[in-house]
């Protein structure tokens, strides 16, 4: 019963396999670089969004969830920020005042980081995208 | 030793229900007083209870119905696989979704058949969509809240959250619910042109007529009642001075099957 | 306790690895439907739920058959069953275990399946199956089997496992009830909108399942050297005998209420199932089939020829199925709420994957029934 050398190569295959994911994603992250998403004109214009920069970098999933929540369920429609009077069209892709309505630019604003990161948000399986200018 | 674990345990498991209570509860305080919330807009119309009036003496043909139809499927990207390649006529039929269309009077009202009918009756084909019941058996039967009555009286689907089940079909005494049963998008209609105010589906959920809900926000009519050229009223029945219920005052109306208590919130003038 | 089910002959290996041959074929083609959608099956938008549905009613009706066998031993102390309890429970396991896979089979978002916990929805039939269906299983799966491993060690089974063998009796009712008022509770449904469904899925369940479990045990005896014993099988077919003797009574009053009333709404499904449908050749055999095997149970000295006893199990089981796993689903939809006909029929696709989740259950049922052969053999 003296297998441990086989153990050990066996354990070292296991974990090497299991976290190649990560190694894969340490390396070719260093190569590449994060992408910065990229603002249309008119959001450049605008200057500002429903809630500052970085709380929309990290939060737009939930704040979107929210959106939808309130859209279909209550038909709160619209987002008001009483400091400025802004009012927002708490909408994905539909209207001039909706996320897409200002950044119309889906392949550079959202397409990047999502790609980058690898996740496949099913918006667009329904939620029809602006048509960009070639 | 023990004994003070275990109150410790306690008391934080008490100050966690607190924190679990007591945050939504300010969160929704915060956002109904001051910073930024969601609202109503001003332009939505609204309404104690959505109701639709349809005349049917406005009709003539089923070519009257045509323009209505089109106008609901076009505003809300509803496909249509009639003109699909490659797919027999009994697939077409079975992927079929519809919102409004036309039924003869024997299979609108199943309940009120009668072998001698008028002559007008008997042609005519009357335009069924969801009956925005107010007792909706398919609200019942959803196991998540993907169909829900909203407070103003309209049905709705929330696509997202729908897991495709269908037990809302089988609730459905109208036969009102469609089912993507393939994404809708392969469909010629949607590759050609979609309509860029609403979304399409996707497939595995069902849908239905909404009462263009996302019109009414807007401060516009419903899609078919604009198109109607008057035959459709769409407005508020918990308003007795309402458009609808000003119609319903001065004419002989009927529901579908009102027998099963459903209560359905669209009218037919006959 | 599963390292047993590893130790095999020549033929429990093949017989595995044709159940994962067509598992196997199955799944590539669940894949092709997750893929495209459910349109690769028959349904439509009139019949909106087809064979998949169908088999899963059927199933948990086998499943709640099992305890047939459970409550007389535990609640009534009837010694012959102790032998067989064991495989009524794991008879349950694995019907209840295809039953969740023809669900996931159903859905048109699979990955949203959860959301039925995430938004749970008291007034919905669906959130008690859920909850019925899951706890049975769990029950069934627990119990079973803390009792073969305290049969495996020699040693009584602890006093604590009675509360959950006493709950899992009223589970087994409460699944099959469940599943039921999924549909007789629907507006609009004539066909299903009737009290008698409950009873009815309930007598047909009680008949399929303990029938099922008859066949099973011929089967033990002959690749094993498990014998149920003489007095067992013949006390659980009378429970068959006086099952679908009740089955076939209640459908007897269905028929009566709807052709002597007269009312087209109810007349018009039962005209669809055996005068104008597609499915008219196979309800009328499965009536003809549970016929015969009443006839044949019911007069003793046929029933105790094994032979023939065999013979009815499978009238009986066969019988059950098309009635349940065929008609009572169209039969529902067909004619839809605007009074149309639309026909259904299952497509290839479908047939594939309903097939393998059949194949995945007996692939479950063969394990777990390997495993209590083995430890009744390790302790004879």
């Amino acid at each position: 019963m003296n297998d441990k050398k086989l153990i050990i190569i066996g354990l070292l295959i296991f974990f090497g396999v299991c976290s190649s994911v990560c190694w894969y994603n340490w390396l070719s992250a260093a190569e590449k670089g994060a992408p910065e998403p990229l603002l249309s004109e008119k959001a450049k214009a605008a200057g500002y969004c429903v809630v500052p920069k970085d709380k929309m970098k990290a939060e737009h999933m939930k704040i979107l969830d929210q959106w939808r929540e309130h859209v279909v369920r209550t038909g709160k429609r619209e987002y008001v920020i009483p400091e400025t009077g802004r009012t927002f069209n708490m909408s994905l892709s539909t209207g001039e005042d909706s996320c897409m309505g200002c950044h119309s630019n889906k392949s550079e604003f959202c397409d990047r980081c999502h790609d980058y990161a690898s996740v496949k948000p099913y918006c667009w399986d329904c939620h029809l995208e602006p048509k960009e200018k070639e | 030793m023990e004994k003070s674990r275990r109150s410790f345990l306690k008391i934080a498991g008490v100050a966690a229900l607190g924190v679990g209570f007591t945050k939504p509860t300010l969160n929704a305080y915060a956002s109904s007083v001051v910073g930024p919330h969601p609202q109503i807009g001003d332009k939505a119309l609204s309404a104690h209870h959505w109701g639709m009036v349809i005349d049917t003496r406005k009709f003539h043909s089923e070519k009257d119905l045509e323009p209505i139809v089109e106008a609901c499927h076009k505003a809300h990207n509803v496909p249509d696989f009639s003109d699909m390649p490659n797919a027999t006529s009994a697939e077409k039929k079975r992927h079929e979704i519809k919102w409004i269309w036309g039924e003869p009077y024997h299979n609108a009202f199943t309940d009120k058949e009668n072998h001698y009918q008028s002559h007008r009756i008997e042609h005519l084909s009357f335009p069924v969509l969801c009956n925005h019941c107010e007792e909706p058996p398919c609200v019942l039967a959803c196991p998540t809240k993907a169909t829900f009555r909203r407070d103003d009286g309209i049905v709705l689907m929330d696509f997202h959250r729908c897991i495709g089940c269908r037990f809302c079909m089988a609730a459905c005494p109208y036969g009102s619910r469609s089912f993507n049963f393939v994404d809708p998008r392969r469909a010629e209609n949607l590759k050609e042109e979609t309509c860029p105010d609403f979304p399409t589906r996707m497939k595995g959920v069902v849908e239905k007529c909404n009462l263009c809900a996302e019109r009414l926000a807007k401060g516009l009519q419903p899609a078919c009642a604009e198109a109607s050229k008057g035959a459709i009223a769409v407005g508020d029945l918990g308003d007795p001075h309402s458009n609808v219920r000003v119609l319903l005052e001065h004419n002989f109306s009927i529901r579908r099957k009102p027998s099963l208590g459903t209560e359905p919130s669209v009218y037919y003038i006959v | 306790m599963l390292e047993t089910a590893l130790k095999g002959n020549r033929t429990y290996w093949v017989w595995l690895g044709i159940l994962a041959l067509i598992i196997g074929a199955g799944f590539v083609v669940y894949l092709q439907q997750f893929k495209i959608g459910l349109g690769i099956t028959g349904m439509s938008r009139d019949v909106s739920w087809g064979f998949y549905i169908a088999q899963f009613t059927f199933l948990v009706g086998v499943a709640a058959g099992g305890v047939m066998i459970v409550l007389p031993y535990y609640l009534h102390d009837y010694k012959a069953f102790g032998k067989i309890t064991i495989l009524g429970e794991f008879l349950a396991v694995s019907a209840i275990s295809m039953c969740l896979m023809f669900i996931i089979a159903d859905l048109g978002q699979p990955m949203r399946a959860l959301n039925v916990i995430l938004h749970p929805t008291p007034r919905s039939m669906l959130f008690y199956d859920m909850i019925v269906l899951n706890g049975y299983l769990f029950l069934n799966i627990f119990v079973g089997w803390i009792v073969l491993q305290c049969e495996r060690n020699s040693v009584p089974p602890p006093k604590w496992i009675k509360p959950f063998i006493y709950i899992s009796i009223p589970f087994a009712f409460g699944i099959h009830t469940v599943t039921a008022y999924l549909y007789c509770g629907l507006p609009g449904r004539h066909f299903w909108l009737t009290a008698i469904l409950a009873p009815r899925f309930l007598s047909s369940a009680f008949a399929a399942g303990p029938a099922f479990l008859i066949l099973l045990c011929f089967i033990l005896r002959k690749f094993t050297s498990f014998d149920a014993g003489e007095k067992a099988i013949q006390t659980v077919s009378k429970i068959v005998t006086y099952a679908i003797i009740a089955n076939v009574f209640f459908f007897g009053c269905e028929v009566f209420v709807a052709m002597y009333s007269g009312i087209p709404g109810h007349v018009v499904h039962l005209k669809y199932l055996f005068v104008d449908g597609i499915l008219a050749p196979w309800m009328w055999t499965s009536m003809a089939l549970m016929l015969l095997a009443i006839l044949l149970l019911l007069y003793p000295p046929t029933r105790r020829n094994e032979s023939v006893l065999i013979v009815a199990c499978i009238l009986v089981f066969a019988g059950t199925w098309i009635d349940k796993g065929l008609g009572m689903i169209s039969g529902g939809f067909v004619p839809n709420p605007l009074h149309q006909m639309n026909e259904y029929a299952p497509t290839g696709m479908e047939l594939m994957i309903t097939l393998a989740v059949w194949a995945a259950g007996f692939f479950i049922l063969t394990v777990l029934y390997k495993m209590a052969v083995t430890v009744k053999e390790e302790t004879a």
